[in-house]
């Protein structure tokens, strides 16, 4: 097969495994109703997914992000939400500050 | 069919100082100059984020290529780190449910769910009509998405003049708002519990097993937050 075609196939096969979740949840939306304990579950069980991608990025990052060291990292995203929590809640100053501070400090790296 | 105030409200949430504009930007650059790398065209690299739209699952994709990985594999893997857009989506759109509402709108518009659109519906929906809000969320979704396409078009017309370090920097862009945003959302102790749990055990079960770490993280630290969070989540 040629690559491009590999490549198509690729991008068809990542959609299809991102939307079944996605419209099986439309579809459970519809039997669930807010003020039930299920609710409630998936709405922990969303955060707590949503939490341990954020943690797994952050340790052990996928792509370019995993060349840098991990301390460096840790002290950018603390320092960052400093800066959030600091900022009455600003996200647009921690999120520029942060590829500007880990850009720098990973070029000192080597 | 759509309400165009409601609609422009949600489209709205691209300004202001809880922007995800910039974030979603440095991610989809980032992303769109790594498809450049792993051999992909301008019109695939748009056609990714077009209609697989979830970026995790679009790093695997690639990463998968690069090491020769076969579809099924790639399926699997894919539909392994996206699962979390199953219980992303039960916990929003009973939120956005109404009587009035057409069932396509909900059918369609799930395709825009992820983290960043469903943090910001998270944190606006309460502002708007019940009867109104799933089009807040078609105006959150559209402008996410779109944004999210462009940017990928933007990176990968700018790979070459990207170094190394200028993408590392892209790259913590993200988790960095994921995690002002999450902290923001920890306003009771059931959530509180839920994302200090998933964020701890998030890479601890990874170290033992890389494809499920992210489900039974979800699974065991969202369950403790329920059973030990009290009646209290929203």
């Amino acid at each position: 097969m040629e690559s491009s075609q590999i490549i198509i196939l690729a991008i068809i096969a990542t959609s299809l495994a991102t939307f079944i979740s996605r419209f099986m949840g439309a579809l459970t939306s519809e039997k669930v109703s807010v003020k039930s304990k299920i609710f409630q579950w998936f709405n922990c069980v969303a955060y707590s997914t949503l939490a341990a991608l954020l943690g797994r990025m952050i340790i052990f990052p996928a792509g370019v992000l995993a060349e840098s060291d991990l301390i460096i990292r840790l002290f950018v995203v603390f320092i960052c939400v400093v800066i959030f929590i600091l900022s009455k809640k600003n996200l647009v100053i921690p999120t520029i500050f942060s590829a500007i501070m880990l850009s720098i400090l990973s070029n000192f790296q080597y | 069919m759509v309400n165009q105030k409601v609609f422009f409200q949600g489209l709205k949430s691209l300004k202001g100082s809880k922007s995800p504009a910039i974030p979603l930007a440095a991610c989809f650059v980032a992303l769109g100059a790594l498809l450049k790398d792993a051999g992909f065209n301008l019109q695939q690299s748009a056609a990714s984020s077009l209609f697989t739209y979830a970026l995790p699952g679009q790093l695997v994709m690639a990463e998968s290529l690069l090491v020769g990985a076969s579809l099924v594999n790639i399926f699997i893997a894919v539909w392994l780190v996206n699962f979390r857009l199953y219980p992303m989506t039960v916990s929003l759109f009973p939120l956005l449910e109404h009587k009035a509402q057409p069932k396509w709108k909900y059918y369609l518009s799930c395709h825009f769910l992820a983290v960043t659109s469903w943090l910001i519906a998270k944190d606006g929906y309460k502002k708007i009509n019940k009867k109104h809000r799933i089009d807040f969320w078609i105006g959150i979704g559209i402008g996410t998405w779109t944004t999210a396409i462009l940017m990928t078009v933007l990176g990968y017309l700018a790979a070459d003049y990207l170094n190394k370090d200028m993408l590392i920097g892209l790259a913590i862009v993200n988790p960095v708002y994921f995690f002002c945003m999450m902290i923001g959302a920890m306003k009771n102790l059931s959530i509180s519990i839920a994302v200090v749990g998933g964020t701890i055990l998030g890479p601890l079960i990874y170290l033992v097993s890389t494809e499920w770490a992210l489900l039974f993280a979800g699974l065991i630290a969202g369950t403790i937050a329920f059973l030990f969070g009290g009646q209290n989540g929203k």
